[in-house]
């Protein structure tokens, strides 16, 4: 019974990993690796809670973990704003929008996809992300203007990863 | 309205606000220009982010994400850890699963031990044949009628209080079934048999038998398997509590 009602959400999960990680072969792994987790996890649950919510944040968990073991994680917010560097030339067209979704801190990613593409509520945003509505409301106000910037081709290019 | 902040213009293009706010901050931007472009921006970011992902959702779902369980890997490091059983066991027992007759004994014993389970398991009035109370004898008796040493583990701290056990017809002799209950009713079997063939170890296998969920595992020349009604992972952490109590 928990697989089936972990199955069904499987094909949002997939919509929300192909965005967040952008190769689809590495989105649908974040998949596996996050109905693995929910599956050991099930028991932790609590019947009654949206359970898509959970699955969120379980999906959160292990693509920040897999980005830890890949060393690549987005700089801190206000170290990445205070970056200097040469702006980007040419305006993004609406299909370089995944490209240009990489150019954003995970942070900000994560919240404007939880938002935006899923319409998760500003609270629930805040549960799967374990952060306080706040946090959520300035991530999305810096993401939704740095997505801007991108592509309209004002932002400046900063490198997102960092290696240790 | 003075009071508008960067939130209401995101909730308003999230169609996050309730009416009266929503009518508020419509009346606002109807003057305020830049506001006005800032919402327009953010709704077609969103539009667009729907316009590009959405055809995931239509996308056949691969196999492997259907067939996903949860991982079995986490056993090996457990069974490692246990001290009893060491890389060289674990070796063992995967050269060996490939012989059939393990395999056909390793299917065998979650099956018998589902079955009684599901016959003993809810049973109101004889659940056990000897009950917790006289529990020295019980495990004596057991012991005695299977020709080796048992023990009743102690699953307390788990929330489960030994119900009693009974004696049971295996496909090799005597089987011995312990009964543990938790306050909520729920109850759980450990099933204990005796083997005839060659004392072997193998690593916690699953098994899920209808509604039954079966932990087992063979340690020398004891088969347990424990079964309960309830997910594998509650399940599996106190499989992990009996082996190590049969393991100290």
């Amino acid at each position: 019974m928990e697989r089936a009602e972990i199955a069904a959400h499987i094909p949002r999960l997939r919509r929300y990993a192909r965005a967040l990680a952008g190769d689809s072969h590495r989105a649908d792994d974040l998949v596996q690796d996050t109905l693995e987790r929910a599956l050991t996890k099930f028991h932790l649950w609590r019947h009654g809670s949206d359970l898509r919510a959970w699955m969120f944040t379980i999906m959160h968990n292990v693509f920040i973990n897999q980005l830890k073991a890949r060393r690549e994680l987005a700089l801190d917010e206000a170290v990445e704003d205070g970056l200097q560097s040469a702006p980007q030339s040419d305006p993004l067209e609406l299909r370089d929008l995944d490209t240009a979704l990489r150019r954003l801190p995970v942070e900000q990613r994560e919240v404007l996809l939880l938002v935006g593409l899923e319409q998760l509520s500003y609270a629930e945003a805040s549960q799967a992300l374990g952060v306080p509505v706040g946090t959520v409301m300035s991530r999305l106000s810096r993401g939704r203007e740095r997505l801007r910037a991108v592509m309209s081709g004002t932002a400046t290019v900063t490198s997102l990863k960092v290696v240790k | 309205m003075s009071n508008l902040t960067e939130t209401d213009l995101h909730a308003y293009a999230d169609g996050q606000l309730d009416d009266s706010r929503r009518v508020q901050v419509q009346a606002h931007l109807a003057h305020d220009p830049a506001a006005t472009e800032s919402v327009r921006v953010w709704r077609e970011q969103n539009e667009a982010l729907r316009a590009l992902y959405n055809p995931v959702l239509n996308e056949p779902v691969p196999q492997r994400l259907l067939a996903a369980r949860a991982p079995r890997r986490r056993w090996p490091p457990f069974a490692l850890a246990a001290g009893a059983m060491g890389l060289s066991f674990a070796l063992g027992w995967v050269s060996q699963s490939y012989r059939t007759d393990r395999f056909v004994e390793a299917a065998a014993l979650p099956r018998r031990a589902a079955v009684a389970y599901a016959v003993y398991a809810p049973e109101v009035r004889h659940p056990v044949e000897v009950g917790a109370d006289q529990q020295d004898h019980l495990v004596k008796w057991l012991s005695k009628r299977l020709g080796h040493d048992l023990k009743a583990p102690v699953l307390t701290q788990q929330g489960f209080e030994l119900v009693g056990g009974r004696l049971l017809p295996g496909g090799e002799g005597p089987v011995a079934q312990f009964m543990y209950q938790d306050a909520r009713g729920q109850r759980i079997t450990l099933y204990v048999s005796l083997r005839d063939a060659e004392p072997r170890d193998t690593a916690f296998r699953f098994s899920q038998e209808g509604k039954i969920a079966v932990f087992y595992w063979i340690d020398g020349k004891l088969g347990y398997a424990l079964s309960g009604e309830m997910d594998r992972a509650s399940l599996l952490a106190v499989a992990t509590v009996v082996y190590r109590q049969l393991n100290p």
